[in-house]
C-alpha cells in the first residue's frame, strides 16, 4: 500500500485533472441541457422535434461512441476544437489551451452526452409542476419565456435538483473513459501509468483511484440527500 | 365602440379530442356587459367551450372572434388577447411560489409593464375589494379554498380585462365557501363586466345571468333568459337535466 503515499502526487494530479474536466463538463452540460430542455417544451413543433432528436441521439448512443466521434471525427472534419481555448479560462484549466486537443475533444463528448440527461432531468421537474400553473400564466398573457422564467422554472427546480445531481455523479464516473481517447493524466489513466509503466501493484493503485472518485461523488450524493430531506420538510 | 356589436362570437365551432366530438357546431355570441351562464351535464363540453374563448383549447374548425378580431395563432398577438380576457379556474391555479399580492401583480408588471408600485397599489385595492387585503403577504397554500378563488378573481381583474371567463369556479370549494365567491361574481356582474360562467350554481344562474346556455353532448341545446329557461325548458335533455338537479 506504500504506493498510495509514495505516489501521492501522481494520484493528486490525476484527481485534479478529472476534477477539472468534470467541472467544465458539468457547466457545459447544464447550459446545453437547459437549452435542449427549452426546445423540448417549446410551443413551436420544429423546435420540439429538434430537442427530441437531440435527446434521442445522445441518450441512446454509448458514451464510447460519442467520444470516438469527438476524438476521431472532429479532426477528420478539420477541427481541433480551438473554440474551447477560451482566453482566461485556459489559464485556470491549462489543458484547454494546449496544442494536443484530446482534453477538448473529451470535454465536448462529455458535454454532448450529459446534456441529453440534464435535459430530461430538467423536463421531469417541469412536468412535476401542475399544468394549471402554466395555464394560469398563459391566461394572464405571459409569453412562453415569461411563463418559464416566472412561473414554471422556479417551481420545477426543487423537483429537478435531485435527478440532476444523479446525472452529474454519473458524469463524473463516465469521465473515467477519457483516458482511452488520448487524454493523459486523469485519475483513471493514472492507474495505467502507475501499473503498466511504473510497475506498481495493481490492487493498491486501484484502491487509490477509487478513493479519488469517491472523494468527488460521495459528498455530492450526501448533499443531494440533504436537499431531498429539506424538501420533504418544506412539503 | 358600438354597443350593439357583440364582444365574443363563436361561429360553427367544432372540436375533436381524437374520436370524441366535444364541441359540435356551436355558435354563440356574447354582448358587451352580458352575463352568460353555461350549464349542462358533465362531459357536455361546457368547460371546453369556455377554454376555447382564450384559445387555451384550440378548435378544430369554425371561427371565434373577440372584440371584432379573430383569435390569433399562438404567439405575441395571442398573449395580448389573453391579457384582455380574465380567466378563473376550477382549481384556482394560484402561483404556489408567490405571495397573494405577487400573484395579483405579476401580470400587470410583466405583461403590461406597469410600475411595481402602481401595480401593488391597485393589487391591494383589488384584494380589499374581494375581502382579503389582510392576507396579502401569505402564500396560496395558507388560504382557504374560497379565499384562494377570490384571489384568483382579483388576479384576473388586475389585468383590467374586457371579459371574464369562469370555468366552474365553485366546484372545488367546500359548501360553506361557495357563497363568498358567488358574492364577488354577482357584484362583478352588476357592474357590467362581460362574463361567461360555466357553473352548476343554479341560484347564480337565476339571479345574475342575462342568458342561460344549456349544453349536452357537445351541442348547444338551448339559449334563453334564465326565468324562461328554468320555468319552461324546451328540450327533453334540459327538462331531464333540471329534474335531476332541482329535485334534491
Amino acid at each position: 500500500m506504500s504506493v498510495l503515499i509514495d505516489k501521492f502526487d501522481v494520484f493528486a494530479s490525476g484527481f485534479w485533472l478529472t476534477l477539472q474536466i468534470c467541472f467544465l463538463a458539468a457547466i457545459g452540460a447544464l447550459i446545453l441541457g437547459s437549452v435542449v430542455a427549452v426546445l423540448r417544451i417549446s410551443p413551436v413543433p420544429p423546435l420540439r422535434a429538434l430537442g427530441t432528436a437531440y435527446v434521442n441521439t445522445f441518450r441512446n448512443l454509448p458514451l464510447t461512441i460519442v467520444m470516438f466521434f469527438a476524438a476521431f471525427g472532429l479532426p477528420a472534419l478539420g477541427s481541433n476544437a480551438d473554440f474551447l481555448r477560451i482566453p482566461g479560462l485556459d489559464i485556470v484549466f491549462s489543458r484547454l489551451g494546449t496544442d494536443l486537443p484530446y482534453f477538448r475533444f473529451a470535454l465536448i463528448a462529455l458535454v454532448l452526452y450529459t446534456a441529453a440527461f440534464v435535459c430530461e432531468a430538467l423536463r421531469s421537474g417541469v412536468n412535476a409542476v401542475p399544468a394549471g400553473q402554466a395555464e394560469a400564466a398563459r391566461s394572464l398573457g405571459l409569453t412562453f419565456i415569461q411563463n418559464l422564467r416566472h412561473v414554471v422554472l422556479p417551481q420545477s427546480w426543487t423537483a429537478s435538483v435531485v435527478p440532476l445531481g444523479s446525472v452529474i455523479i454519473a458524469m463524473i464516473k463516465n469521465s473515467a473513459l477519457i483516458g482511452f481517447f488520448g487524454v493523459i493524466g486523469d485519475l483513471s489513466q493514472t492507474a495505467d501509468q502507475l501499473t503498466s509503466a511504473g510497475g506498481e501493484p495493481f490492487i493498491p493503485v486501484a484502491i487509490g483511484i477509487s478513493i479519488g472518485y469517491l472523494i468527488m461523488t460521495v459528498p455530492l450524493g450526501a448533499l443531494l440527500d440533504r436537499v431531498e430531506r429539506r424538501q420533504a420538510v418544506a412539503r | 365602440m358600438t354597443t350593439s356589436e357583440p364582444l365574443i362570437v363563436l361561429e360553427s365551432v367544432n372540436k375533436w379530442f381524437g374520436p370524441l366530438h366535444v364541441l359540435d357546431n356551436v355558435s354563440l355570441s356574447v354582448g358587451r356587459g352580458e352575463v352568460v351562464v353555461v350549464i349542462g351535464p358533465s362531459g357536455s363540453g361546457k368547460s371546453t367551450l369556455c377554454r376555447t374563448i382564450n384559445r387555451l383549447e384550440p378548435i378544430t374548425s369554425g371561427t371565434i372572434t373577440f372584440d371584432g378580431q379573430p383569435l390569433p395563432a399562438e404567439g405575441r398577438a395571442l398573449a395580448k388577447l389573453r391579457s384582455e380576457v380574465g380567466m378563473v379556474f376550477q382549481s384556482f391555479n394560484l402561483f404556489a411560489h408567490k405571495t397573494i399580492l405577487e400573484n395579483v401583480t405579476l401580470g400587470p408588471i410583466k405583461v403590461r409593464r406597469e410600475k411595481p408600485a402602481a401595480a401593488r397599489e391597485r393589487g391591494l385595492a383589488l384584494l380589499d375589494r374581494v375581502g382579503i387585503a389582510n392576507q396579502a403577504d401569505k402564500f396560496p397554500a395558507q388560504l382557504s379554498g374560497g379565499q384562494q378563488q377570490r384571489v384568483a378573481i382579483a388576479r384576473a381583474l388586475a389585468m383590467q380585462p374586457k371579459a371574464m371567463l369562469f370555468d366552474e369556479p365553485t366546484s372545488a370549494l367546500d359548501p360553506e365557501m361557495v357563497g363568498e365567491v358567488l358574492d364577488v361574481m354577482t357584484s362583478l356582474a352588476r357592474e357590467g363586466m362581460t362574463m361567461v360562467v360555466v357553473t352548476h350554481e343554479m341560484g347564480f344562474a337565476r339571479h345574475a345571468a342575462n342568458r342561460v346556455v344549456f349544453m349536452a353532448d357537445g351541442q348547444l341545446v338551448e339559449d334563453a333568459p334564465p326565468a324562461e329557461f328554468f320555468a319552461n325548458p324546451r328540450s327533453e335533455r334540459a327538462k331531464d337535466f333540471l329534474s335531476k338537479i332541482l329535485t334534491h
